[in-house]
């Protein structure tokens, strides 16, 4: 646009002292073409951008490698915690007691988010147990805060860790401490509760995870 | 004189890449290695024929694969190029298993069980990988490979010759579907091959089975093909629209130029 | 705030951030001096697009070339099925390699047409004599840079390619030349060492001297000019302002000019990339879908298009130490072009019809070169790649004869041009 006015104040002398002139100068004309042209030239460049943003994204292997897993879960004993790998992370998969589960609803106001109202978990696992059924919990095990991996305390009141530990687990990096559904107390590093991935149940014994329950069978 | 000769500059730029092309194009034939000189037969194929993708994977995963892997593609790609369901793939086409002893996956690209070792002891050489055959030597030769096994006593391991690949390692797979062809002469003394035993197809039928194949094979070696051209088209009509533009753009500023 | 930006300053009412950015760095000088006040002259034809050309080539290989590199693996183990999971795997990987592959090809049709429009205008001739020097080692870099990006996908013809052109060196005498390919290939065999340093000097070392000389080759066009199909000089005849009375400024006439010339290289290019990425296998050679073989070589083995006049000329010399020589030889002639040719007279348009016709002869003979290094050295091909070797270097001494005396036609004091001016106004 700037050209316009610089040939337009030009020398008017056409062929003998300059070779442009720009006498009967249609204006309009010419900005609307220049604007026309930057229009589609301004499609064509955003066309020509994302193959190139989007080849950075997952590729085919990343998303096989990425797929959901499947994770048995018959032999799990009470208490015991079983991890698989999903996308690379460790998810947990602890198979909890009625006395565990009875810890959970004993004293809300240490917690930070104790009604799991932030968004990290999918719907159908919002519940006091923050889990499909009460007795299994599936979570990632990637600590909130610094993308550490917390450790499984289930031991009531250790020397380390309190006379008012419960159980739960325990971020040996920043010292966050979660109850036993993932749920992060209150006055530690970690800003919200463990995030519990989508998962389903192809039976009892038998946990998918990656897949959200309701997905085709 | 100056004008003509500038009139003939201008018009060089658009008749030399031309030229270039034409000469490129009329070499490239040649440019296939062909085996011996044999000539090779064409099929009557398209990528662009989902059934007949579906049918070359059947085969190929039925008759071809226990051997010959094509381990750059991948299972999950190959249903939804040949919209084949998931699970049906799962079903029909996976028959190996991977590292832990648990069927092979969907995301896993499409390699055998076969070992180095294995196959060289057992054929004198590991059969190759297929994944970019129809590329290195081209359908036509892959088509006419199938086409071209014929009985020879001389060869002592699979009692079977070929006329665009001779002495290959390779067994007649096929020669169920096919039958036994041998080597004679036409009327004119020029080599050709007559059915001896026929097969359980009809030799249409195998020639569409071998096509299918062929398609298949055309396909594993360049699966964005398809995608390609349609994608090439809206590219073209998005820069000939810009061309246009671009061209009133340039007539509209150079009526300054005096 | 200092004082000359002060509130009746037309710049600084403009933009003040201009203005400040122009009081730390010249950015309003560059762009003048380079863009909107670089006087060029009216009467450009379609042969002066081929600059521009070649810089659109050099973005899209260095863009396509920054995201291969983001999933290549430079190791000989690794390499090939690398490149077939870019094509496979990576969203739009094929599209990115495919630019580049066409993207190289592209690069040389366009430097050759430009090289001969410095043939045929004499854009070479004082005072552009850097300006060609600087040329022609963007061309031999480039050649460096095709070469060595060559290997990388690991194919058959990748590896025995750079086998036979690292080869060459082992023609130097006195016992070096073994030495010399041992150090380049840094083990016994074309091997992963071979590929990693390639791949090194590929990606970062080429590239940069690559847009050293091409900063340099335009800084030299720029302080010179450019030349045109008159081969006269515009700044011989200036207003009363300085400013040739033949120049337009390059922004906004030649750049929108030179716009419809990138959209029609574009589509070519793009016709290509998506229709026939592999060009009957000039671009992309069909043994080069076989991973590596250090064991067998491939029945046939042509370097990459590019490259076949020269390739030629190797094999029609027969000796490996002269043939090296006569290969080498064909470049570096090229660069002292500017002084063999000692006619006062710049462009075709007005020299003899002598050169005429040996500039025509040259350029066929250099095609007829490319296609004899494509074939296979059969006796016919061999007796031909010979002739088209002495026309070759004939063409040199030629015209540092005849160039001495060349009587050619009267030159004109102003460009031609005939303006295509709204109507009625034009002269």
């Amino acid at each position: 646009m700037s050209a316009t006015s610089d040939a337009a104040s030009g020398p008017q002398d056409p062929g003998k002292e300059s070779s442009v002139s720009t006498a009967g100068l249609d204006v309009k004309r010419r900005r609307t073409l220049v604007r026309g042209m930057a229009a589609v030239g301004g499609l064509g460049v955003a066309a020509v951008a994302w193959p190139f943003v989007t080849s950075m994204s997952p590729s085919a292997r990343a998303r096989a490698a990425g797929a959901p897993v499947e994770a048995s879960i018959g032999k799990l004993e009470a208490g015991q915690l079983l991890t698989v790998e999903w996308r690379g992370k460790p998810v947990w998969i602890v198979n909890r007691t009625e006395q565990q589960l009875g810890t959970l609803s004993v004293d809300a106001s240490r917690l930070s988010d104790p009604d799991s109202t932030q968004p990290m978990q999918p719907e159908y696992a919002a519940n006091e147990y923050r889990s499909i059924k009460p007795e299994y919990l599936v979570v990632v095990g990637i600590c909130t805060h610094l993308g550490c991996s917390p450790t499984y305390r289930p031991e009531v009141a250790p020397a380390d860790l309190g006379a008012d530990w419960e159980g739960g687990f325990f971020c040996p990096c920043h010292g966050s401490k979660f109850d036993l559904a993932g749920r992060v107390y209150a006055g530690v590093p970690a800003p919200t509760n463990l995030e519990v991935p989508p998962y389903r149940y192809v039976d009892d014994g038998l946990i998918v995870v990656g897949e959200d329950q309701g997905a085709a069978a | 004189m100056a004008g003509i000769t500038s009139r003939l500059a201008a018009a060089l730029p658009l008749t030399l890449p031309l030229t270039l092309a034409l000469m490129l194009g009329a070499a490239s034939a040649p440019a296939w290695s062909a085996g011996a000189g044999a000539a090779l037969e064409t099929p009557r194929i398209d990528q662009g024929n989902v059934r007949s993708l579906q049918s070359g994977a059947r085969h190929f995963i039925n008759n071809c694969m226990g051997c010959h892997s094509v381990e750059y593609s991948r299972y999950s790609r190959l249903a939804e190029d040949l919209q084949l369901d998931e699970t049906d793939v799962e079903a029909n086409f996976i028959f190996t298993t991977d590292a832990d002893g648990e069927p092979t996956k969907i995301g896993s690209l499409m390699t055998n069980n076969m070992t180095k070792e294995y196959g060289a002891t057992a054929f004198g050489v590991k059969p190759p990988d297929l994944s970019l055959t129809a590329r290195s030597r081209g359908t036509d030769w892959i088509y006419t490979f199938l086409k071209t096994f014929y009985l020879d006593p001389d060869r002592a391991g699979t009692g079977v010759n070929n006329v665009v690949y001779p002495g290959t390692a390779m067994p007649h797979v096929l020669w169920k579907y096919q039958g036994w062809q041998e080597l004679g002469e036409d009327s004119h003394g020029d080599a050709a091959l007559t059915l001896a035993e026929p097969g359980v197809m009809s030799p249409d039928e195998y020639d569409t089975m071998i096509s299918d194949i062929t398609n298949f094979l055309g396909y594993v070696a360049d699966p964005i093909k398809e995608t390609r051209h349609s994608m090439g088209v809206l590219v073209m009509l998005f820069l000939l629209v810009l061309l246009v533009g671009s061209w009133f753009l340039k007539k509209e500023y150079w009526k300054d130029v005096v | 705030m200092s004082a000359n930006v002060s509130p009746d300053n037309a710049v600084g009412k403009k933009n003040g951030l201009l203005a400040w950015v122009d009081e730390r760095f010249p950015l309003s000088k560059l762009l003048e001096e380079h863009v909107t006040q670089y006087y060029a002259p009216k009467n450009f034809n379609l042969w002066y697009v081929f600059g521009v050309l070649a810089m659109v080539t050099l973005v899209i290989q260095i863009v396509t070339g920054i995201f291969l590199t983001m999933n290549y693996k430079p190791d000989g183990a690794k390499a090939f099925a690398s490149v077939e999971y870019i094509m496979r795997d990576v969203n739009f990987g094929w599209l990115i390699r495919y630019m580049h592959s066409t993207g190289a090809s592209a690069f040389f049709v366009v430097v050759y047409l430009h090289m001969f429009r410095a043939l045929m205008y004499g854009s070479y001739k004082k005072p552009r004599e850097l300006l060609w020097v600087f040329g022609m080692l963007i061309y031999v870099a480039l050649m460096a840079e095709a070469f060595m990006g060559y290997l990388l996908p690991w194919g058959q013809m990748s590896y025995w390619g750079a086998q036979v052109i690292i080869s060459l060196f082992g023609a130097i005498p006195f016992g070096i030349g073994d030495a010399v390919t041992l150090w380049l290939k840094g083990d016994y065999i074309v091997s992963d060492a071979t590929l990693n340093r390639f791949f090194a000097l590929h990606v970062i070392a080429v590239p940069l001297v690559l847009i050293g000389l091409v900063a340099g080759h335009i800084m030299a066009l720029h302080e010179v000019g450019s030349n045109n199909p008159d081969g006269i000089e515009i700044k011989k005849n200036k207003n009363s302002a300085g400013i040739p009375k033949d120049g337009i400024p390059f922004h906004p006439y030649y750049t929108v000019k030179d716009l419809v010339a990138i959209v029609i290289f574009l589509i070519v290019f793009f016709a290509v990339v998506f229709f026939a990425p592999e060009m009957g296998g000039y671009f992309l050679e069909h043994a080069n879908f076989i991973p590596a073989d250090p064991l067998k070589t491939p029945e046939h083995i042509a370097p990459v298009w590019y490259f076949t006049p020269f390739y030629a000329i190797l094999r029609a010399v027969p000796d490996k130490l002269g043939g090296v020589m006569a290969m080498g030889g064909a470049i570096v002639v090229l660069f002292l072009l500017p002084w063999l040719d000692r006619s006062p007279i710049r462009s075709i348009r007005y020299r003899a019809n002598w050169y005429k016709i040996m500039l025509f002869v040259f350029a066929a003979n250099f095609l007829m070169l490319g296609y004899l290094g494509i074939k296979p050295a059969t006796d016919l091909y061999t007796l031909m790649s010979r002739i088209g070797t002495l026309i070759y270097f004939g063409y040199f001494p030629l015209l540092f004869i005849l160039s001495k005396n060349e009587v050619g036609k009267p030159l004109p004091d102003r460009v031609t041009y005939h303006g295509h001016g709204r109507a009625g106004e034009a002269s």
